[in-house]
């Protein structure tokens, strides 16, 4: 089988090459591609909310805007500036990688890790505050205090319940997308500090990253849609 | 995916402009334009994005177009449910409240 | 195309590795394609059992073999398990599984531990749905429709989708282990313009996977939720739209028929040219209707939510785009019937099947048209003219279609040549069982019988029993081809590396093929269905032990 163009000498090529693939290029730009169609799929996944969202805020607007209000705009804000700041570490990551500095890696995806928990924990307060004014969906559901904060419109606290469940459907679903990246993020930063990713190898790297990204992207229109619905001054 | 080892300085003005562009966002929303807020608040968060998927995802380096093809047929698809469902909902005669 | 003469003995993927570990934590895409092919014939049978048992119901006009709820949930179950445990996996993740890299002159898919993920995912949910079936099933149609999954149904609603749900993402990468295959894989030489027809159908056939499934995930999850919290999103009396879900429900669950349609084409398009002796006609006219299709198949789901309260000015749109999603497939049709005209036809078991295929496809699909024509719509709709209209293609088409892929592809996969002329003989009962089971259902609908209910007027009986009494027949037609494939392991003649003198790389191997398919990467230097080049295959085709 020496003389085969697919097989390879071990020598040749590190153990990361699959065997089925004839060069680590062509292993590289598969993985490449397959995480694109991966995150093609996660945009249709999260559209599916995406498409509820837009028919009940044309349904409700009222009531999206009052719930709108109710969250918290300062931790929102500071949580898509997290968000960003995690996606440079990300960035800087892969160039790292690509670069061949592993003690710089290492560091980067530490602060990437912290900026994603950090995210998670906001998220966790702000739903915490949720909690205490029943605005979760469900059995103990209670929007009477938005029907008083705003006696100017009618709000209708089934269709307030409708605008929480997305809110919480849409905030949760990015969340399990935010955790999986944590425990992704994890296990790059482990296998980084043992030293497997070189400028010949850094794919996982760059694949966490394009996913990491994705998670941003999809906050970056959760913020205006969730938060900034409604926000001007009441006349 | 690329093999262009951009330069930091690169990614600290991208994250620099996303951050703007997050503060301005967050500012514009209290200012009444009338139903244009939701426009402008949608293309601050497509300028947004285009930045991070351009420069941070590396597409605008993207040695061929098929990643390139594979983003713009996800967001078209994702267009096709939210306008088609539109057109039912955008013509029905609803009650509200 | 000389073949060497074959010793039993020597080494493929079925004798390379003995015992169940190497079975179970396989990555080879030739063993999992067979792991793929128990599983889902085991789900068939099952299937096929609950549309047994409605068929036997309905052989009167009362409701005396079972409850109305029984009836409810037989036919949901028979719905669900063919639906998403049978025909979406069916084709893809055998025969393409199988196929995709010999077809390319490939050693393997791209990711072969996420192929063997994708069959563990479908086996969990497979299981998932066994235990909601034992533990008393569901009832509300496959189409799960809001608010009485979320609100009033008693039964495991949630259990139910949380499988479907499951095997949503095996059907996920599934297709995107097919995409990156077909694009980073093919072996020198195998331009686009030069793969089988097979790959084209299955590449349109992943791109509806990867766009749509997501979306009855994200649906599924929205049902369950709903069910458990009473959120409100689908639910009238608390603001909610059932609407909603019947749009997002069908963004996929239309494309799904195209899912399992496209396959089936696929293999056509390999089976008529080989028996007809010819190039396949129009070519780049059957590969790029392929992906119209999957495209177009996007754009017509509200037909389906017709007479469910959509306005009148949006039914007219999906009206319109329903009819333009039926020019892909006449295309095809068109180019199949050109291929085999002056050709020189062999009716084996493969080209009967295709031939059925193309006949009572083009019939199931007709009636589509016929559905999708608002005025005619509003009377048949929900009746068994659209239970005949979409059985003529899932059974008449896609089924018909895998067992012919099965037969034609049968001495590849197993290095053994089926009894040919019971193959034959299957191929005729199937055919004879599937139109007295169906075609008698067009006519009760448009007589106006409605679908799902398990009672019916007395003026309906005659063509209930004519439908019965076809489906046993056509139970018999399907379990003949289970029975002699297992013999032919044993005792059917060894097949040679191209018993049909088909064109194509998986021809180009042995039979069975090795583990890593090809004993030398392949270069390609010729155009696809280059039947003017290839004899035709001697009159005995198997080889002498």
């Amino acid at each position: 089988m020496s003389d085969s163009p697919i097989a390879m000498e071990h020598g040749q090529h590190g153990p990361e090459l699959r065997h089925h693939f004839a060069t680590a290029e062509q292993q590289r730009d598969a993985a490449s591609l397959g995480m694109w169609l991966f995150l093609g799929t996660e945009i249709m996944f999260f559209g599916g909310m995406f498409c509820a969202y837009l028919i009940y805020r044309l349904w409700y607007f009222n009531e999206f805007a009052a719930g709108s209000r109710s969250l918290d705009i300062r931790l929102g804000t500071i949580n898509t500036i997290v968000l960003i700041c995690s996606s440079l570490t990300v960035a800087l990551g892969v160039r790292a990688a690509q670069m061949g500095k592993r003690k710089l890696l290492v560091i980067l995806l530490i602060l990437t890790l912290i900026f994603g928990l950090a995210f998670l924990g906001i998220k966790g307060v702000e739903w915490y505050a949720k909690y205490k004014e029943h605005h979760i969906p469900g059995p103990s559901f209670d929007a009477s205090d938005l029907v008083r904060d705003y006696p100017q419109i009618h709000i209708d606290q089934s269709h307030e319940q409708i605008y929480f469940s997305l809110y919480f459907a849409m905030t949760g679903l990015h969340a399990l997308h935010m955790i999986i990246g944590v425990g992704i993020f994890a296990y790059l930063l482990y296998h980084a500090a043992k030293g497997r990713y070189t400028p010949e190898y850094y794919t996982p790297i760059e694949m966490g990253g394009l996913y990491w990204h994705f998670v941003d992207v999809v906050w970056i229109y959760l913020f205006p849609l969730l938060y900034l619905i409604d926000r001007k001054p009441l006349g | 995916m690329s093999e262009h080892v951009l330069s930091t300085k690169l990614y600290y003005g991208i994250w620099i402009a996303l951050m703007v562009l997050t503060v301005v966002t967050a500012r514009i929303a209290f200012i009444d334009l009338g139903p244009f807020n939701t426009v402008v608040a949608l293309v601050i968060a497509t300028c947004k994005a285009l930045l991070v998927v351009l420069f941070f995802m590396h597409v605008k380096y993207a040695s061929e177009k098929l990643v390139k093809m594979v983003i713009v047929a996800s967001i078209f698809w994702l267009l096709l449910l939210l306008l088609l469902s539109l057109a039912d909902y955008g013509t029905r005669y609803v009650r509200h409240g | 195309m000389a073949t060497a003469v074959i010793t039993p003995e020597r080494e493929n993927y079925l004798n390379q590795e003995y015992g169940i570990r190497s079975w179970l934590l396989t990555v080879d895409h030739k063993r999992i394609a067979l792991l793929y092919l128990i599983s889902i014939t085991f789900f068939f049978f099952i299937g096929g059992f609950f549309a047994l048992l409605i068929r036997l119901e309905l052989l009167t006009p009362a409701g005396d073999l079972v409850q109305a709820d029984t009836y409810n949930k037989l036919f949901t179950m028979h719905g669900q398990v063919m639906v998403f445990f049978f025909l979406i996996p069916s084709i893809p993740a055998v025969l393409g599984n199988f196929l995709v890299p010999l077809m390319i002159g490939a050693k393997d898919l791209a990711f072969p531990r996420i192929n063997l993920l994708s069959w563990y995912l479908y086996i969990i949910a497979g299981i998932m749905m066994l235990h909601c079936i034992v533990t008393g099933g569901v009832d509300t149609g496959w189409t799960f429709y809001t608010p009485f999954s979320t609100a009033f149904s008693n039964t495991k609603v949630i259990e139910a989708g949380l499988s479907i749900f499951v095997a949503g993402f095996s059907s996920i990468l599934t297709g995107l282990n097919f995409v990156v295959t077909i694009h980073r894989m093919r072996a020198p030489g195998m331009t686009w313009s030069r793969l089988p027809l097979f790959i084209w159908a299955h590449y349109a056939t992943s791109i509806i996977q990867l766009l749509g499934t997501p979306v009855l995930a994200v649906t599924l999850v929205l049902v369950v939720c709903e069910r458990v919290f009473h959120l409100g999103i689908f639910d009238p009396t608390r603001g909610g739209d059932p609407l909603l879900f019947q749009h997002l429900f069908w963004f996929y669950s239309h494309p799904a028929v195209y899912i399992m349609i496209l396959p089936a084409m696929g293999v056509v398009a390999e089976i008529v040219p080989c028996f007809s002796r010819k190039r396949i006609f129009g070519y780049k006219a059957i590969a790029l209707s392929s992906i119209a299709i999957a495209v177009f198949g996007f754009l017509v789901w509200a037909h389906h939510m017709f007479v469910a309260g959509i306005s009148l000015y949006s039914a007219l749109i999906f009206s319109a785009l329903s009819y333009l999603v039926a020019v892909p497939s006449a295309i095809k049709v068109f180019n199949w019937t050109a291929t085999m005209y002056k050709g020189s036809i062999t009716f084996s078991t493969p080209m009967l099947y295709a031939f059925g295929f193309i006949g009572l496809f083009t019939m199931g699909g007709l009636t589509g048209l016929f559905l999708a024509a608002l005025g005619i719509d509003v009377h048949v709709t929900d009746t068994y003219f659209v239970i005949a209209h979409f059985h003529y293609i899932m059974v008449g088409g896609a089924v018909m279609g895998y067992l012919g892929g099965m037969h034609y592809w049968w001495p590849k996969i197993s290095g053994r040549l089926y009894p040919e002329w019971l193959g034959k003989f299957a191929a005729l009962i199937v055919f004879l069982g599937f139109n007295l089971t169906f075609f008698p259902q067009f006519i009760l609908g448009y007589m106006g019988m409605p679908r799902r209910y398990w009672q019916y007027p007395p003026e309906f009986q005659v063509l209930n029993v004519l439908s019965t009494a076809g489906s046993t027949i056509l139970a018999v037609g399907y379990v003949l081809p289970m029975v002699y494939f297992l013999w032919s392991m044993r005792y059917g003649k060894l097949a040679d590396d191209n018993p049909w003198g088909a064109a194509g790389l998986e021809w180009q191997t042995t039979s069975p093929p090795p583990t890593f398919n090809f004993d030398h990467e392949p270069e390609v230097t010729w155009e696809a269905y280059n039947y003017d080049q290839i004899p035709a295959p001697a009159e005995e085709v198997a080889v002498e032990r």
